[in-house]
């Protein structure tokens, strides 16, 4: 439904956004995941028709947005970085603006309006001005602007940044209602985010696309991932905790053991394999012949944070370059 | 068009949903009589008509047109706003123009508080009403003129001091460039031609015709174009400098 190709958008030096194509179908809910600077935002305003690339293209259902913006953003919600909002009217007259906008008239518009207050639960704020909101209430009534109009195509920045868990945790449930029949592209810091609510995780680090993959895919490529996890009771004594590395170690299946905490009696270790499962059933033998008890065993997904730092430090150029451009006394854009 | 008006009045009813229109429609009335009949003598000139109160538009403009006009594109800038006005399926011409005739409307509330003094001149004399009238729409015409310049340069910052600041001091240079001071120091040096030029861009020429009574096509094409010319130029701004 969006087809993004070649995009590239520069700021003076700088090239905040370089080549990057990628589409988008219904369904899909796309996160963009990045280092601060790394052209996250910069690329959805873009999509938006806020700002123009300097090279490439944006098209939505065949129509490119350069050519035509205004159907375009009909089609359009988007939740800008921050929640900007007109802060002395209150969210009841700001929703009226934006149903106007949208074309809706007369009680059409009061339906559109009160619907959406209703979704976003606003009742309680609905009143006052939004200068005088706390910052979930603000969020919600930004939300409440990008789809009031019931958009094929949701962007939201950074949605849950500065909400609390459970004003989170709503604001996932109310994207995730809304993925099957939308496109949905989010931005986000948080990885626990991603495996939440996306189907799709896109990772941008100096204004390129560094990874485009499932979030469990991603999960996968965590060196944690698929590793058993196993604390037992050592009571204390180390030749005893050197004695359950030895004899898991001597398993097959196990590549490695490593001692990730041993305190209070207890030791807790990892084990990965080498390349297939780890034999789950003979590590638990093994724990049985040595008699050690064991209080806690998993088999771990694999951390996003793990996978994020690896493929986001990886990149060479990314530090030298920025580094010229500190030099020429460029600024860093985000 | 719907749009353009959709914009406008969210744009008016910002402006009195705080208290910066109720402070700028006082201040406005208080110092547009103070200066008709303080400064400008209306009372000791003996004639039925309005040109004192009328004289002084041009220096009541000049520094409340700005700070009328200062917030409506530093203020988008400055909270962000801006990146939703231009993500809506909207136009920059309906955006812009939106704006302005927010602005421009307000201002004709303003003008249209100062009443009194159109009472007051017909309840002791018998004055052209036809000529008042046309006082007003040039002062309106001529208040348009500094809106556009005020919109432009309030596109060019996210500060509005500095907006404010800017802006009178173009409005200034249109002011002035019909003063005989100025228009001296050019003839001391400048080809007749030059002198003229600058004295055809002065805002007091076209005006004063006008409040004589006169509506001379060519000095409502004037403040017309001038407007035009400045929203067109506003709208480039925005446009180039929409990522800063």
């Amino acid at each position: 439904m969006i087809e993004i190709r070649k995009l590239t958008k520069r700021f003076g030096s700088l090239v905040a956004v370089n080549r990057i194509s990628f589409d988008v179908t219904r369904g899909e809910v796309l996160g963009f995941l990045g280092p601060n600077g790394a052209g996250k935002s910069t690329t959805m305003k873009m999509v938006t028709g806020f700002l123009a690339p300097d090279e490439g293209s944006i098209v939505v259902d065949g129509v490119d947005i350069a050519r035509d913006p205004v159907s375009v953003k009909k089609r359009i919600g988007y939740l800008p970085e921050g929640a900007p909002l007109y802060g002395e009217m209150t969210p009841i007259a700001f929703l009226g603006f934006i149903a106007r906008i949208h074309g809706y008239r007369g009680s059409e518009a009061k339906e559109r309006v009160d619907s959406v207050i209703d979704r976003v639960s606003l009742e309680s704020a609905a009143h006052k001005p939004i200068d005088t909101l706390s910052k979930g209430f603000k969020r919600r009534v930004g939300l409440a602007q990008a789809i009031l109009h019931d958009p094929e195509i949701l962007i939201l920045d950074e949605p849950t940044d500065g909400l609390d868990p459970n004003q989170k945790h709503e604001v996932r449930t109310l994207i995730r209602g809304m993925a099957a029949e939308k496109v949905i592209i989010l931005s986000t810091h948080i990885l626990e985010e991603v495996d939440a609510v996306c189907t799709r995780a896109t990772i941008i680090a100096d204004g390129r696309i560094v990874s485009d993959d499932r979030p469990e895919d991603l999960l996968r490529r965590s060196k944690g991932h698929g590793a058993l996890r196993i604390r037992l009771r050592s009571g204390g004594d180390p030749d005893r905790a050197a004695a359950m590395i030895a004899s898991f170690g001597s398993l097959s299946g196990v590549k490695e053991v490593e001692e990730v905490a041993n305190h209070e009696g207890t030791v807790e270790l990892s084990l990965f394999s080498d390349g297939g499962v780890v034999p789950t059933v003979a590590v638990a033998d093994a724990a049985r012949s040595g008699g050690w008890e064991i209080l806690e065993m998993y088999v771990e997904r694999g951390r996003l944070d793990d996978v994020f730092r690896e493929i986001t430090t990886d990149i060479g150029p990314k530090k030298d370059r920025k580094k010229d451009a500190a030099n020429r006394g460029g600024a860093d854009h985000g | 068009m719907a749009d353009t008006w959709t914009i406008c009045r969210r744009e008016l009813a910002g402006y009195f949903g705080t208290p910066i229109a109720y402070v700028f429609l006082a201040i406005f009335v208080f110092l547009s009589g103070i200066f008709a009949f303080y400064i400008g003598n209306f009372f000791g000139r003996g004639q039925a008509d309005l040109q004192a109160f009328f004289v002084y538009h041009p220096w009541l403009y000049l520094f409340l047109i700005p700070a009328l006009a200062m917030r409506l594109w530093a203020e988008e800038r400055r909270s962000g706003t801006i990146e939703l006005l231009f993500t809506l399926p909207i136009t920059m011409g309906a955006a812009v123009l939106g704006k302005f005739l927010a602005a421009w409307i307000f201002t004709a509330v303003a003008l249209a508080m100062t009443f009194p003094v159109w009472i007051t001149v017909n309840y002791l004399g018998d004055p052209d009403n036809g000529v008042i009238l046309a006082g007003y729409l040039g002062s309106l015409l001529m208040a348009g003129a500094f809106l556009s310049i005020g919109s432009c340069v309030s596109a060019l910052t996210r500060n509005q001091v500095i907006a404010f600041v800017v802006s009178g001091v173009v409005c200034l240079g249109f002011v002035l460039s019909g003063f005989p001071m100025v228009l001296n120091f050019f003839e001391a040096f400048a080809p007749p031609i030059i002198v003229e030029t600058i004295r055809s861009f002065s805002f007091l020429d076209h005006f004063h015709a006008i409040g004589k009574g006169v509506l001379n096509a060519v000095d409502v094409i004037y403040f017309a174009s001038l407007i035009v010319f400045w929203l067109f130029v506003n709208a480039l701004v925005i446009e180039w400098r929409k990522a800063a």
